[in-house]
């Protein structure tokens, strides 16, 4: 079997623009299109989709960029199972999507889509796109992040009537450092980019650091500009050339010079972080728990693989679908209430049953460890217990949070 | 051999017992002896383990198509059905020989299915398509394909022949199938993720497993309705890694046997009560199981640690592991003449 990953790889800009553009009008059709064969449903649930288009700049390593509609297909792909097990039960699920670069223009559009019985709402926007949207709706909405990783989002700003399917930058960086326990590789060398991003990544390393006792041995900043396609043998080895570490971890999150830090450090280490050894929430090496089965479905649907902003889509209207099925309502209220009670599970493919943090509305769930061609842990790591749930070892826990976000659902 | 498995029990209170049983296999030498076979799907091998259960000993190893997964015996055992999930097709193996001799259109990605009690119809799970197929094993012809939810998997036909049920994973639903129509009659909503459907001998109750929601239900046939619930616990064992998935009935009707995945515990339930009575320990994630001929003992397949357990139901404890290929996950046992003895 061949796989088509890169898509758009080799698309210049204009024609990436351009596409995105016939993507943008095919997605108005969709909707009216399903509209015209769900009258014969008794609940009809009508879900919004927003994303806002980031430029995140030029990048040294640009051979795999994410793909346009990254986060879209998981809401295409859930929409359909959703709409097949809703047959059974004369339910249907009704897709709006909108996306653009300003984030004005979406704050508008979400507050027609509210005018126009809209109440549930998948987004995949950054975090003050996030705030501002969770402040301008009414309370009667429910809004699932899919996006924004963002540790604020969970720990000290806690945006109203709004859950994260999208795992935080602290779960994705203490599914790591239990790793890094686990192994007993604790001294490492911290390299980071210039973005705010990486930056954020980097703070989430430091707290993961602390946690588990791990050793910062050597920081140091990325600011180099050269072209390390051609020189990154030359560089790489003296900017490595620090006290001596255990594992180097990169904060590069767009991808821009980390590909280069592999097998070009001074000493003979491995590469952890946003690149070699990567936590992630989805990928497509993950195959277990019945895992085959949904790459496999959304690769016949979308002819590449499923990325974690797909997986996190996939999952926010797989929760609304969810908690539709079991009550039969398509009532915001009752939806809300049901995601919030004892009763609510997730079948996610990930081995266990997930649900939502009750402060601050995170998806709990196990963090794959992979590198590109294979899956290679997955954290919680055995031996790091909590009294509630192993999963809460990742991220912010109740005390670590000052949201109390579903006692207001 | 049969010495072997016994001096492997370490304590003096089996003396007896042994005494007893290393007597019997003395006595058994003296015939002509064909004991009962195992046929086991290794997923990631593609290829069948065969186990003699004499001698608990993997004898071949046979090739089969890709990713193989349910597998079930005709009703006279002459012949095996294989799901051969990645090559799309259901192979027929000739038990005699070890021969495929054909393959049934299965429609796509074939995961597990069940034969109804006149020996042709075979009902199949579609994983990818949503769909049930019933295909005429004798003709080949395709008789229907039916609608259901999302990843179809477990399937099961009632002994009295007259309902065909299917269990889809994503959409958490039974569907009801009357196999008379081959038309959707009805769906019951069950827990996350049901994996598989066994029906009690009198055709009247139907176990269905939830491998995320961690129970087992148990519905009444005739309204469709869940009449138990039952859920699992087992000390030192972490509630999220208690997965039910094979369902076992003895045909006593005493006990329900359920493969509890990653919890590597087999759980005993007792029918009249539906409480559980016993777990037992098995291999790593367990999958699915059989009888062998007289109900004497169940294996079980554990798909991480590739290998089969075998229980021996009277002390209701794991005697035995037989090593096997990668990911076993299908098991049936063909009974032999001399078992019948």
């Amino acid at each position: 079997m061949t796989y088509k990953i890169s898509l758009t790889a080799h698309y210049t800009k204009q024609k990436r623009r351009a596409l995105c553009r016939a993507w943008l009008s095919m997605l108005l059709a969709v909707p009216a299109m399903l509209l015209s064969t769900v009258i014969l449903a008794d609940v009809t649930t009508k879900i919004g989709y927003l994303a806002q288009e980031i430029d995140t700049g030029p990048v040294l390593s640009n051979i795999l960029p994410e793909p346009e509609d990254a986060g879209l297909r998981g809401v295409d792909l859930a929409i359909n199972d959703s709409n097949t097990t809703g047959k059974f039960l004369k339910q249907s699920f009704v897709l709006d999507a909108f996306s653009d670069e300003n984030s004005e223009r979406i704050i508008e559009r979400a507050q027609h889509m509210y005018q126009e019985g809209i109440h549930s709402f998948v987004v995949n926007l950054p975090a003050s796109t996030l705030n501002t949207l969770s402040n301008s709706l009414p309370n009667d909405v429910l809004i699932l992040n899919a996006g924004a990783k963002d540790d604020q989002l969970r720990q000290t700003n806690c945006p109203k009537n709004t859950l994260h399917t999208i795992p935080s930058r602290a779960m994705l960086t203490d599914a790591l450092g239990q790793w890094l326990k686990a192994r007993r590789l604790t001294d490492l060398l911290l390299i980071t980019g210039p973005t705010d991003d990486d930056q954020a990544y980097t703070a989430a390393i430091k707290r993961a650091a602390n946690r588990y006792g791990l050793k910062i041995v050597a920081e140091k900043a990325w600011d180099f500009d050269t072209d390390l396609r051609r020189t990154a043998q030359r560089e790489m080895p003296l900017f490595t050339q620090t006290k001596e570490y255990d594992i180097v971890v990169v904060a590069d999150e767009r991808g821009d010079f980390g590909e280069y830090v592999l097998y070009n450090t001074w000493y003979p280490r491995p590469v952890v972080g946003t690149q070699g050894l990567t936590p992630v929430t989805w990928h497509r090496v993950v195959e277990q728990w019945g895992a085959a089965q949904l790459q496999k479905r959304f690769e016949k649907l979308t002819g590449r693989w499923m990325g974690e902003k797909d997986y996190a889509a996939w999952a926010a209207v797989r929760t609304i679908a969810e908690a539709v099925t079991r009550t039969n309502s398509e009532d915001v209220q009752v939806l809300k209430s049901y995601i919030a009670s004892d009763a609510f599970e997730l079948a996610g493919f990930k081995g266990r049953k997930l649900n939502f943090r009750s402060w601050n509305g995170q998806l709990r769930q196990p963090i794959a460890l992979i590198h590109p061609r294979s899956l290679v842990s997955q954290s919680p790591q055995e031996g790091f217990l909590h009294p509630v749930s192993e999963l809460d070892t990742l991220g912010f826990d109740k005390p670590e949070s000052q949201c109390r976000v579903l006692e207001r659902f | 051999m049969k010495t072997n498995m016994i001096s492997g029990m370490q304590s003096s209170r089996f003396f007896p017992r042994r005494l007893a049983l290393s007597m019997a296999s003395l006595l058994l030498v003296t015939q002509p002896l064909l004991a009962d076979v195992a046929y086991v799907s290794n997923e990631k091998d593609d290829t069948l383990s065969v186990i003699d259960l004499d001698t608990y000993e993997v004898t071949a190893t046979l090739d089969v198509g890709q990713r193989p997964r349910g597998i079930i015996l005709s009703k006279d055992q002459s012949k095996l059905y294989i799901c051969a999930s990645d090559s799309d097709t259901v192979q027929v193996m000739d038990l005699a020989t070890h021969r495929i001799i054909k393959e049934l259109p299965s429609g796509e990605d074939p995961e597990q299915f069940a034969l109804h009690p006149n020996n042709r119809h075979l009902y199949i799970s579609n994983e990818d398509d949503a769909l049930a197929t019933v295909v005429d094993t004798e003709t080949n012809e395709v008789l229907a394909q039916i609608d259901v939810g999302v990843e179809p998997e477990g399937m099961a036909v009632s002994p009295d022949g007259k309902i065909a049920v299917n269990t889809s994973e994503t959409t958490n639903m039974v569907h009801w199938i009357d196999t008379e129509s081959m038309q959707l009659v009805d769906n019951t909503l069950v827990d996350q993720r049901p994996r598989h459907a066994e029906f009690s001998k009198d055709s009247k109750v139907l176990w269905v497993s939830s491998e995320i929601g961690a129970t087992v239900s148990v519905i009444d046939v005739a309204t469709r309705q869940i009449s138990h619930k039952i859920d699992f616990k087992i000390r030192g064992v972490h509630p999220d890694k208690v997965q039910p998935v094979g369902i076992k009935l003895s045909d006593d009707g005493q006990y329900a046997f359920v493969a509890l995945g990653p919890a590597n515990h087999v759980a005993v339930i007792d029918t009249a009560t539906y409480e559980v009575i016993d777990y037992i320990l098995v291999g790593r994630r367990v999958w699915h199981m059989a009888f062998n001929a007289d109900q004497s003992l169940l294996l079980t397949t554990n798909g991480i640690s590739g290998d089969v357990s075998i229980i021996d139901i009277a002390k209701m404890k794991a005697i035995k592991t037989v090593k096997v290929g990668r990911y076993p996950w299908g098991v049936v046992v063909k009974t032999t003449e001399a078992k019948t003895k």
